[in-house]
């Protein structure tokens, strides 16, 4: 029954790991909108390892939505915790699918949403430390924004309709 | 086991120990087919005019105004398309509220595609028609309006008679939804002046699988199903009496009881209501604060998701719904919290509760405990949390 909720989606959502906020992170990225009824905000705090490769040492997420958004901001939290930047980017939604092992296809865009929210927050950590943003990663950068500008387009018009 | 707590009666009601009984000979002994000439048919014939007289009476209707229908979704869609297709080339504009069932948006939707026009009358925050606006919007080409008795999601009521009276003033066709309403609340067609209403089995302890739709007479319907002219050539296919009969039986029961049910299940709704908004930080009750329905509370819970909170309560054995059931499979806000004019949060963050026949005080009490519990835990994890 891919309608329902996986064993290990359920276990997330009720004992999610890593929520909260992290005070003066590096990076924050927010993804989704609340006219979809999903928002998520996570948190990376970035420090050098021995070998002086930046690695993510802490993540934290604070999301509003249903039981797959909340679930899927445990998981990516847990995935991203201790890689290095290159290797939290190359983190995909099937990554988390997987590790849930499956959401209903209605609630795929939940995991979208996570990765999302993690490139959100990694692009605002290079844009403070004035690196080099990656092609893709500015890509996806605008592709976010353009999307949450659509939303907010067509919330105003159906509003405007009635 | 554990006991789990139902509150989700609006959308269905377990079917009541008393309609079973009378239901089971209809399965076994008294199978006929009402069309057979037998004995067998004589027998079936005679308890479908007994059932169809029970629930004409309930509303002041006459027996040969019900047609038996298999659902409500079936009559609402017999009534606007069986009177489209009967007069569409007359009039051709429909009048509904933007808060109606999906079953009568997407029957008049599928009308647009055949030339209607479809005409949405606003509502207050309370879920109120405008009632002056329904006389602006009425002109000769329309043909019928349709308004929801007892809303599914929030339980407001619509004042039936004022709209009939509007309607038949004006000369059109005035149907009424009242799927959640039928016998729980007191409704005379003839001095509300309806004409169509719809009403539903499964929702007051009766089986699924029977519904009726009031047509008054001299109003024409062309039938959406052709066969074997049941249901005065309305509904084709046999009776389906083992549900009907089980329907008159629970239209009887809770007509006997109304009064004193409703007043006591309106209790436990309002001690719920009362409890969660005082002992739960920015909760809010949508519909109207008191013309509702007796068994309906619909709550927001701003910084909650409504799913979520639907998923917390289930593990901790409470039943409840968002918006209405039939909706918890798509994304979008419900289309009547956003027609009441709720913010999209407050909208994805709200939960209907529905009690029934079977609700007890100390159930109450057991809700709103796990409730102060689970609201807590989601706005641990929500940016919109405090």
């Amino acid at each position: 029954m891919t309608d329902f909720y996986t064993k290990q989606t359920l276990e997330h959502f009720r004992n999610p790991h890593n929520y909260g906020e992290i005070k003066n992170a590096d990076g924050k990225g927010d993804a989704g909108n609340i006219v979809c009824g999903d928002v998520m905000s996570l948190y990376i705090r970035v420090i050098k390892n021995r070998q002086g490769k930046e690695v993510i040492k802490d993540v934290k997420f604070k999301t509003y939505g249903c039981a797959a958004a909340i679930a899927t901001s445990s998981v990516i939290t847990d995935l991203v915790k201790g890689k290095t930047i290159d290797e939290a980017l190359k983190i995909s939604k099937t990554d988390i699918v997987d590790t849930l092992k499956g959401l209903p296809p209605i609630k795929i865009h939940c995991s979208i949403l996570a990765i999302d929210a993690l490139s959100e927050a990694i692009y605002q950590f290079l844009k403070e430390k004035k690196r080099a943003i990656p092609e893709e990663l500015e890509n996806k950068h605008q592709r976010i924004a353009k999307s949450k500008e659509q939303i907010e387009e067509r919330y105003r018009k159906w509003i405007g309709k009635k | 086991m554990k006991k789990i707590i139902y509150l989700d009666y609006a959308s269905t009601t377990p079917v009541d120990p008393r309609v079973l009984k009378t239901m089971l000979p209809y399965f076994t002994e008294k199978f006929g087919n009402t069309m057979s000439l037998h004995s067998f048919g004589r027998e079936a014939s005679q308890a479908l005019t007994e059932a169809r007289k029970t629930l004409a009476s309930i509303i002041n209707a006459d027996p040969e105004e019900i047609i038996f229908t298999g659902s409500a979704t079936e009559s609402n869609n017999l009534a606007v398309k069986g009177l489209a297709a009967f007069y569409g080339k007359e009039k051709n504009e429909i009048i509904i509220s933007p808060t109606e069932h999906d079953c009568i948006l997407e029957s008049a939707r599928s009308l647009s595609s055949q030339g209607f026009k479809i005409h949405y009358l606003p509502v207050d925050r309370n879920g109120l028609i405008d009632l002056k606006k329904l006389e602006q919007l009425i002109n000769s080409k329309t043909l019928l309006v349709s308004v929801i008795h007892g809303n599914n999601e929030v339980g407001t009521l619509q004042d039936l008679s004022a709209i009939g009276k509007i309607c038949r003033e004006k000369q059109v066709f005035f149907h009424t939804d009242a799927a959640q309403s039928f016998v729980r609340e007191k409704i005379d067609v003839k001095k509300m002046q309806i004409d169509l209403l719809t009403g539903s089995s499964q929702k007051i302890y009766g089986p699924k699988g029977a519904a009726l739709l009031y047509v008054r007479k001299g109003v024409v319907l062309k039938p959406v199903l052709h066969g074997g002219g049941h249901e005065n050539g309305l509904r084709s296919s046999t009776s389906n009496l083992p549900a009907i009969v089980g329907f008159a039986k629970a239209a009887q029961i809770m007509q006997k009881n109304r009064v004193e049910e409703n007043k006591r299940i309106a209790r436990l709704r309002d001690l719920l209501v009362k409890e969660v908004l005082e002992k739960i930080p920015r909760t809010k009750l949508n519909g109207h604060p008191t013309q509702r329905l007796a068994n309906n509370a619909n709550i927001s819970f701003a910084g909650v998701e409504g799913e979520s909170l639907l998923l917390e309560l289930d593990f901790n054995g409470i039943a409840v719904s968002t918006g209405s059931a039939c909706s918890s499979r798509t994304l979008e806000p419900s289309h009547v919290l956003m027609a009441l004019g709720l913010q999209p949060e407050q909208a994805h963050g709200s939960i209907r509760f529905s009690l029934g026949r079977w609700t007890t005080k100390s159930e109450i009490k057991k809700t709103v405990k796990v409730l102060e519990k689970v609201v807590k835990k989601i706005r641990s994890f929500s940016p919109f949390g405090n």
